[in-house]
């Protein structure tokens, strides 16, 4: 368990030196979501309307900035091939180094989300629906990156491979979030079931992500 | 007592076979000089040895030491890149190292002042030399007591001190029970055996 906690707090502490990029996820996430009422013009009611879904959508955008740098900067390093030959089983290095990327890249997203909602004309209720539904799908996103990252480690400018492998599989988490963060404000479905699956979605990728992805890096012994 | 065999090894790279028929045996306090041209091999056979390549055909492992561990994680490999992170300092990457890779007593400034980085700790990784990254990168292998040494160029960009500094580690490692295999176009300054790679390409 050293191990783990040990490479956790390492990749933590990397985020938030200089260069690291955990706060460029937040600026990211805050330039989309101003950027959208410049083109669908300030219409409060539309903006309302459609507040959950550009809060998801500039979520899963800045979630993806730093994931091509997960695992590709340890293997550039030389670090890949130690991590490779320690004790610890390769699927926890994985959980660790997500979990490390969803503290410093992804938990900052849902903290900033009531600021940039009230940015959206949100009420106060919906606010907390989109929060809440991006702190429980939010590791989904990470886990299936992680999936992504490790496929294109090994590939130069693996860094524009990977939106385009990890996207689509986003598509579940993206639709039961904002139908959740909805039901919740407008009804009329109830807020509980696609919450439920967005949760459901979490905990698999949560199992499946690391399994996954440290079967993609030992496949990519080479 | 260890022992380091390999037996029938081949390795395969793109489509293009490296080494066939790599049979060799190490035991403890002895040490391998992996020598050829370049292109030869040397590295891969460490890889391979790290479990970082698959082996083509063959087998390569290390008996009588902790049966519940793989060859790998009974090895050190000190490739050409060194593994450190530059925003963190010195002490840090080899805090981070030492954590990671064992669960050994707290030997970190002992490593440090083994390689002569003790005084330069609180520096970021950033602004070491060449040199001063692999002494770092040593400092490892000191810090973290593992019986096998995979070394690939170990001496490049050391001092002529930190090269005899280098020797007296390995001959500690070796004193103490350790084995060594590393691919060198120089001298190590410690008595190897040799094994000579690509003799015929």
């Amino acid at each position: 368990m050293s191990s783990f906690s040990a490479l956790l707090l390492r990749d933590m502490r990397l985020a938030v030196r200089v260069g690291g990029g955990a706060l460029m996820g937040v600026l990211f996430f805050l330039i989309v979501v101003t950027l959208v009422p410049f083109a669908v013009g300030p219409d409060l009611a539309q903006l309302r309307r459609i507040g959950p879904a550009i809060l998801w959508l500039g979520a899963l955008l800045a979630s993806l900035l730093t994931l091509d740098r997960l695992l590709a900067a340890d293997h550039e390093d030389g670090s890949l091939d130690l991590l490779l030959m320690g004790t610890t089983p390769l699927e926890l290095v994985v959980l660790a180094k997500a979990a490390a990327h969803w503290i410093t890249s992804c938990l900052p997203l849902v903290i900033a989300t009531p600021l940039l909602g009230l940015f959206l004309n949100l009420e106060p209720l919906a606010i907390g629906a989109v929060a809440l539904t991006l702190l429980a799908g939010t590791p989904a996103l990470t886990c299936i990156g992680l999936i992504g990252a490790a496929l294109s480690v090994a590939l130069r400018r693996g860094g524009l491979l990977l939106p385009v492998l990890v996207l689509p599989l986003t598509v579940p988490v993206l639709i039961f979030g904002v139908a959740a963060s909805n039901a919740a404000i407008i009804g009329p479905m109830s807020f509980g079931a696609p919450f439920m699956i967005l949760c459901a979605l979490t905990l698999g990728s949560l199992v499946l992500g690391p399994f996954a992805a440290a079967a993609a890096l030992r496949h990519g012994l080479e | 007592m260890l022992r380091l065999s390999a037996s029938g090894l081949a390795c395969v790279r793109g489509s293009r076979s490296i080494f066939t028929d790599i049979n060799l045996e190490l035991l403890s306090g002895e040490a391998l000089a992996l020598v050829g041209p370049n292109g030869s091999g040397k590295s891969s056979l460490l890889r391979l040895t790290a479990g970082l390549l698959r082996p083509a055909a063959g087998r390569i492992e290390l008996a009588g030491g902790a049966a519940e561990r793989t060859t790998a994680e009974q090895a050190h490999y000190l490739g050409h890149l060194d593994a450190l992170k530059p925003s963190l300092t010195v002490a840090e990457n080899l805090a981070f190292w030492v954590r990671y890779l064992g669960d050994a007593p707290d030997t970190r400034l002992a490593a440090l002042t083994g390689v002569g980085l003790r005084g330069i700790a609180d520096l970021p990784a950033a602004y070491l030399s060449a040199g001063q990254r692999r002494r770092l990168s040593l400092a490892r292998l000191i810090a973290v007591p593992r019986p096998l040494w995979l070394l690939d160029e170990p001496t490049s960009a050391l001092d002529a001190a930190g090269q005899d500094r280098l020797a007296d580690l390995m001959r500690q490692h070796l004193s103490g029970g350790g084995l060594i295999v590393a691919a060198t176009h120089g001298s190590l300054g410690i008595e190897t055996r040799e094994l000579r790679l690509g003799g015929t390409a």
